[in-house]
């Protein structure tokens, strides 16, 4: 969801990058900042953040990045399995899925030398999912109790400033009631939205934005809006996972050229976005120093079923048929150099099969065969007024590419020259004022990237009746009736096979064509070892080492 | 004198509002911003509403236009969406682009002004063919060309530059990116300034100033350049505006965080009010830099007056 477009959150980067330390032979002296042994400090690209770096009001990957490295909460993913481990948690009970006792570990503080106690995330939470205070993240908190109050829709009057949902029961615990059972919610609580605060955030609001203070294993030294940001260890750190290098400075690049242009020449130690344009000669410029690991974000082909031709009986098989009409292989390695992945199901393989990713689910509906795509589209009555146009922004990312390439398939295999063609739509906030005003009168390409590693996430937020990033309003008792019931299943097992039988009926009805998971992908300096990218495809600095 | 300036000065103002209202009217065309600003996920529909009248934006847009304008007269220019006020914003990327724009001029003044000079003097010779074919080839090259090659040739490949400019972007590091956004005016200038000395070489007073024995240098710098220099002036005058505006692309490729950069990000964020802003100022920049051409009018030439 955190624009996928805008920025690519890139990838679970892992053992992969272990492997890969400075193969790449090459005399430079990498990156000019790192001086070595775990003082050194590297550089890293970045770009300007969208919105204020609050951590209910960041949805990119650049404003994450800091979140990252500034904050940590209750509980944080595994860099390598995405699994969710306690971190300021020191546990998480709940006897009915629907109330929630949580206890910290005492002793945690923010760099400012405050504690982090029960109030310190109560507070937070409060904040962000407080109408008034515009956070951006703010349906994180939807399923608290209160939250209607706090966050009425559309045009009502907000009557509570807090969450009746949250409750300080003592410095180190406070309680959780929501509103309707929700067996994975302690996972949840890994997403930035859910950090704690210190009162100074609440205090001088405007200084804090300034120079954010969080309770994570960098602190912030200086930061320049719009051109850099210099990050140092901090040294009285209360996490295990210390920062194993003297700090990162991010620097703002406009364009993701110059930024590989600099780390060529030996001027930038980091780049987490390799320009799809250097992909074909990445290998010959930095050996084995780039990375190109799954991350948390699968793109597939919406469709609008508030439009009557897409959605009366029989069309299923169309739908069936434009996905397997679609030569996903040739695609991904031609355009995308391998940097997607053919997606065979609607999650990502991120979540690893015992969080419910699972391969060749999708089944013959999304394997690419002429013959059977031109039967199963006929049958079904073909193309509403005999064309299909698929939409998307023509300003980012290279969507341009591969929706021709998609419609080209499509044409190949119809044997018809304009039964499919794209439809461009010149800039994002546009793709998307048409989207959200239901006003798409054919496919139109769709990114999900994960908040957090669950396979719910993959499903509900997206396919759920009136969800809210269900843009195509696709809608089925069945399927909504599966999800609640995995929901409320306590065991982790059994509500993820219910998760997956939920996918089935979305397969069988063609909800959505899952196009591809999207990898992550960096390029590094000679200087740099143990460069890896998280399942959210931020690079995991903490871990870097310099020298 | 001073009357000219007011007249020129009120004539600013129909041209200022119009130019206003134009980009004005132009990004409002783009749709609703709001809904870019949540990536690939509907925006809360309460969260949208609260953003878009903390904005101004639920208003009519002539509304919308008018509060605006009132806001400028102020020295408001209102918020970007990350927070930032756009005056902070300018106070940040005007000093870096007057920076590489006054480099560029001051390629273009020493360069072109010198090599077309000596082009004018010693027309058909090899000195002239070879400076009009290398005006040519600089001319019909994109800078966007001519940037990256520099920058791969210069930065990666030799050392001898950092391929991106620091934040601080010091009058050393914007040498290379000045030079690439002055190369197309470069070649003007030069030729420009050839034409005009080649022409004004067989006029009347030169032959005058030759014969009365004064020496070539003084003859040619007080009285040959100074009347050939009216048509250069107009050409660097304008060119002020169209290099601050225009340095888009070379603020890009060496990664200059000017008004280029803002405004880029300001149209792919659809941020009124950055665009706006930095437009408006880059309107009056033009409309200064074209009263202040007309006005040296009157001191290279004395036979032009303002009354």
């Amino acid at each position: 969801m955190r624009g996928a477009t805008h920025a690519r959150w890139a990838a679970c980067a892992v053992a992969a990058a272990l492997t890969a330390t400075a193969c790449g032979g090459g005399g430079d002296s990498g990156g000019g900042s790192g001086t070595g042994g775990a003082s050194g400090v590297l550089s890293s690209s970045w770009g300007d953040p969208q919105n204020p770096l609050e951590p209910a009001n960041t949805n990119e990957v650049q404003g994450g990045k800091v979140l990252d490295m500034i904050f940590r909460g209750l509980k944080r993913y595994d860099a390598k399995t995405g699994k969710a481990n306690n971190m300021i948690a020191e546990k998480i009970e709940t006897s009915d899925s629907q109330n929630f006792t949580i206890t910290i570990k005492s002793g945690w503080k923010f760099s400012n030398g405050e504690a982090v106690t029960a109030k310190s995330f109560v507070d937070a939470w409060n904040y962000g999912a407080s109408l008034k205070n515009n956070q951006k993240n703010a349906y994180f908190f939807g399923y608290i109790d209160g939250y209607d109050k706090a966050h009425p829709e559309n045009g009502g009057k907000q009557t509570a400033d807090t969450l009746s949902g949250l409750a300080v029961t003592g410095p180190n615990t406070f309680t959780v009631k929501l509103n309707q059972k929700f067996s994975t919610f302690p996972d949840t609580l890994g997403y930035a939205a859910f950090s704690p605060l210190p009162e100074a955030f609440f205090k001088d609001h405007s200084a804090w934005l300034s120079k954010p203070v969080g309770n994570g294993p960098y602190e912030i030294k200086s930061y320049t809006k719009g051109s850099q940001m210099s990050l140092r260890k901090w040294d009285a750190y209360s996490g295990t996972d210390k920062a194993q290098n003297g700090g990162v400075d991010l620097k703002v690049y406009t364009d993701n050229n110059t930024a590989y242009t600099d780390l060529l020449a030996g001027n930038l130690d980091l780049v987490d976005d390799v320009p799809a344009a250097q992909l074909g000669n990445v290998k010959s410029d930095l050996g084995g120093r780039y990375i190109n690991t799954p991350a948390g974000i699968i793109q597939t082909l919406a469709f609008p079923f508030y439009d009557k031709a897409w959605d009366k009986p029989g069309m299923e098989k169309v739908r069936t048929g434009l996905s397997r009409a679609i030569n996903r292989e040739q695609i991904t390695d031609t355009i995308f150099q391998k940097t997607r992945t053919p997606a065979s199901d609607w999650t990502s393989p991120v979540l690893g099969t015992a969080g419910g990713f699972k391969e060749g689910l999708c089944g013959d509906a999304c394997k690419y065969d002429p013959a059977e795509a031109k039967k199963l589209i006929t049958e079904g009555g073909g193309f509403p007024g005999g064309q299909v146009k698929i939409s998307y922004n023509a300003d980012t990312g290279s969507h341009k590419q591969w929706v021709d390439a998609v419609c080209n398939s499509v044409n190949n295999v119809l044997g018809n020259d304009k039964a499919c063609v794209g439809n461009p739509i010149g800039t994002f906030a546009d793709f998307r004022n048409q989207i959200t005003q239901s006003k798409m009168s054919g496919p139109f390409r769709a990114g999900w990237q994960m908040d957090y590693p669950l396979i719910q996430n993959f499903l509900q937020p997206l396919y759920y009746t009136n969800a809210s990033s269900n843009d195509g309003k696709w809608s089925n008792k069945q399927f909504d009736q599966l999800v609640n019931q995995a929901n409320a299943e306590t065991d982790q097992a059994k509500a993820v096979g219910l998760f997956q039988q939920a996918e089935g009926v979305l397969r069988d009805n063609m909800g959505a064509i899952p196009l591809w998971y999207q990898n992550g992908s960096a390029g590094y300096s000679s200087s740099l070892s143990h460069v890896a990218l998280s399942p959210f495809s931020l690079p995991v600095y903490n871990e870097i080492k310099v020298g | 004198m001073g009357r000219y300036v007011i007249r020129r000065l009120l004539q600013m103002i129909p041209v200022f509002i119009g130019a206003t209202l134009l980009i004005f009217l132009m990004v409002n065309v783009m749709g609703d911003p709001i809904a870019g600003l949540c990536g690939d996920r509907q925006c809360d529909p309460a969260t949208a509403a609260q953003l878009r009248k903390e904005f101004g934006l639920d208003k009519p847009v002539w509304q919308q236009y008018l509060t605006y304008m009132g806001n400028v007269f102020t020295g408001d220019f209102g918020t970007a969406f990350n927070g930032q006020k756009v005056t902070e914003l300018m106070s940040t990327a005007f000093p870096v682009t007057i920076r590489l724009t006054i480099v560029a001029i001051l390629f273009e003044i020493v360069i072109g002004i010198t090599l077309g000079v000596v082009t004018g003097l010693r027309r058909g010779r090899p000195v002239d063919t070879g400076a009009l074919v290398v005006t040519l080839v600089v001319i019909s090259v994109p800078t966007f060309v001519t940037g990256l090659l520099l920058q791969l040739l210069l930065g990666v490949e030799w050392g001898w530059i950092k391929p991106s400019v620091s934040t601080e972007a010091t009058f050393g590091e914007l040498i290379v990116p000045g030079l690439v956004l002055a190369s197309v005016s470069l070649a003007y200038v030069t030729r420009l300034t050839r034409t005009s000395i080649a022409e004004n070489r067989r006029s009347d007073y030169v032959r005058t100033a030759v014969a009365k024995g004064l020496p070539r240098r003084r003859v040619i710098t007080r009285h040959l350049l100074r009347n050939s220099l009216i048509p250069v002036v107009t050409f660097i005058g304008t060119d002020i505006g169209a290099l601050m505006g225009g340095a888009i692309v070379t603020e890009r490729i060496f990664n200059i965080h000017g008004v280029g950069y803002q405004l880029y990000q300001g149209i792919l964020r659809q941020n009124t009010q950055t665009v706006v802003g930095f437009v408006t100022v880059l309107v009056l920049v033009f409309l200064v830099a074209n009263l202040l051409v007309d006005l040296l009018y009157a001191v290279l030439d004395p036979r032009i007056r303002y009354a």
